[in-house]
């Protein structure tokens, strides 16, 4: 256990020390960027807004209750902004990249295709891990605001078909709700779960052992490791953007 | 089949002192010594496990010895900091047992790869040219745009040593090149190595635990015996003995 985490504290400060040495990987990143994205987006797609339709529809009884129905856009805001965007988009990711991620380099490893690439004279830690973690902290954020934005569509689609309703003034109340502690609370936590899903992913294919089983270990493990450890965060991130509201 | 003679240049390219290397408890390397010629193929032989695969990851950087030194092309390996171990690496290649292809590449990108890492001041035509000239070194021309996937064992063995020849090494490492073909198969990969030789002047190690492949390849064999080299000169000079270490690896290849 602890030598475990010894070896990760020694792979992220690898990660640090690679990312900041040349030559840097900008194409490969970009790649990676775009695979990211690729292999994440439909099913985001379908999530967030599946989620913004159940969240309304689940929300709109209670908010009856009270008369408080104009107040609909806002709580779907400030539900999707602060949390549900956000984790929803890292737990997807986990489950399509982190697995990918673990799968791909775990296979390379137990192909001898990363000592190959040592003995091409190319840095496989800069070139397979760097732009896979970089890659995911980058576009996890943009994806996040993507769920939100599907979300909100669902939302809306839901109210318009019970009554009628102007897009533009769900839009406009929904943007009301959110403040910008929201705004950078969300983007911080959506890169600090893509760095956390990428260099799980990474860590386990780069280690994962010799043999096919080895290979399935590593995607499994991906997966459950980054999706506890988004959760983690999630609690601990939660906590401290409280303190700041409070 | 003609087996080929000591080279007689005495110029060492790699040379190993007394190399020691162990795997938790288990000691693969006992105190090992070897040198390789320049110009030369020394064929190295042993049975599986003894640490042969393990020597040449070495000799690249792959793996750190426990104790003795390694000098390869002049450098001691494990002195070289990481930007020196990748400039040592430009001059040697390795051609791997699985032939560890990239399997997401085709055929041209995974011939292009080491080219496109290291020399980035050549032209896309160059790097072309390039990837053809290796390709048709090794006779698979039409292989370019296939995926590893889609080849043969030989043909994927004759695209990793291509891959390797593009950075035109002055050393090649084989690890278990004729492992897992068919004779005829074989026998065109042994064509190969030795066309190596000649065509880019390298020095080269075959790790190799077939006879047939060590006769014909190798000016040089050297018999990895208890983690030692014990036995070394030419295929008669190996193999005229009595030693009942070396006998029956004789015996065993003659049979199969």
């Amino acid at each position: 256990m602890f030598l475990e985490l010894y070896r990760v504290h020694l792979f992220i400060i690898k990660f640090f020390k690679e990312a900041f040495t040349p030559p840097f990987e900008g194409k490969e990143i970009l790649k990676q960027c775009y695979q990211v994205g690729y292999k994440s987006l439909a099913l985001i797609s379908l999530t967030g807004f599946i989620t913004g339709i159940v969240f309304a529809k689940q929300s709109r009884p209670s908010l009856a209750e009270f008369g408080a129905t104009s107040w609909l856009p806002s709580l779907v805001g400030i539900a999707l902004f602060r949390t549900l965007a956000p984790l929803l988009t890292a737990l997807i990711s986990a489950g399509k990249v982190g697995s990918s991620i673990g799968a791909e380099l775990g296979s390379m490893k137990v192909t001898e295709q990363i000592e190959a690439m040592e003995v091409s004279a190319t840095n496989p830690f800069s070139y397979l891990v760097v732009t896979r973690v970089l890659a995911t902290t980058i576009t996890l954020p943009i994806l996040t605001f993507y769920t939100a934005f599907v979300g909100l569509l669902g939302a809306f689609l839901n109210v318009t078909l019970s009554e009628s309703s102007s897009f533009s003034a769900f839009v406009q109340s929904f943007l009301e709700s959110i403040t910008f502690l929201d705004v950078i609370a969300s983007t911080l936590k959506a890169i600090i779960f893509g760095f956390t899903i990428g260099l799980v992913g990474c860590y386990q294919g780069f280690n994962s052992s010799k043999g096919t089983e080895g290979v399935g270990k590593a995607a499994n493990s991906a997966v459950v490791i980054g999706m506890f450890l988004v959760f983690m965060e999630e609690v601990i991130a939660t906590q401290i953007t409280f303190m700041f509201r409070t | 089949m003609e087996t080929k003679s000591k080279t007689t240049n005495t110029e060492k390219v790699i040379s190993i002192r007394n190399v020691e290397k162990s795997f938790g408890e288990y000691q693969v390397l006992k105190g090992a010594d070897l040198d390789l010629y320049k110009g030369e193929n020394l064929v190295v032989l042993g049975r599986s496990g003894t640490g042969k695969s393990v020597l040449i990851k070495i000799i690249s950087g792959l793996l750190t010895q426990d104790a003795g030194s390694v000098t390869v092309l002049g450098k001691e390996v494990n002195e070289l900091n990481a930007k020196e171990l990748l400039e040592l690496r430009l001059r040697i290649g390795f051609s791997f047992q699985s032939s560890a292809l990239y399997d997401s590449m085709t055929i041209k990108q995974n011939l292009e790869f080491p080219l496109i890492r290291n020399k980035k001041n050549l032209s896309k035509g160059e790097i072309d040219n390039a990837v053809e000239t290796v390709l048709d070194a090794v006779g698979l021309m039409q292989t370019l745009n296939q995926m590893p996937s889609e080849l043969s064992g030989g043909q994927k063995k004759r695209i990793g040593i291509a891959r390797t020849l593009i950075l035109q090494p002055e050393i090649m490492l084989y690890d278990e090149p004729t492992a897992g073909l068919d004779p005829i198969t074989c026998l065109e990969i042994n064509r190969l190595i030795n066309e190596v030789q000649e065509r880019y002047k390298t020095s080269s190690i075959i790790i190799t635990h077939d006879l047939t492949c060590a006769k014909e390849v190798g000016n040089r064999i050297a018999m990895l015996l208890d983690g030692q080299f014990q036995r070394a000169g030419t295929f008669d000079e190996v193999f005229d003995t009595d030693d009942q270490r070396v006998t029956p690896f004789f015996e065993y290849n003659f049979i199969q």
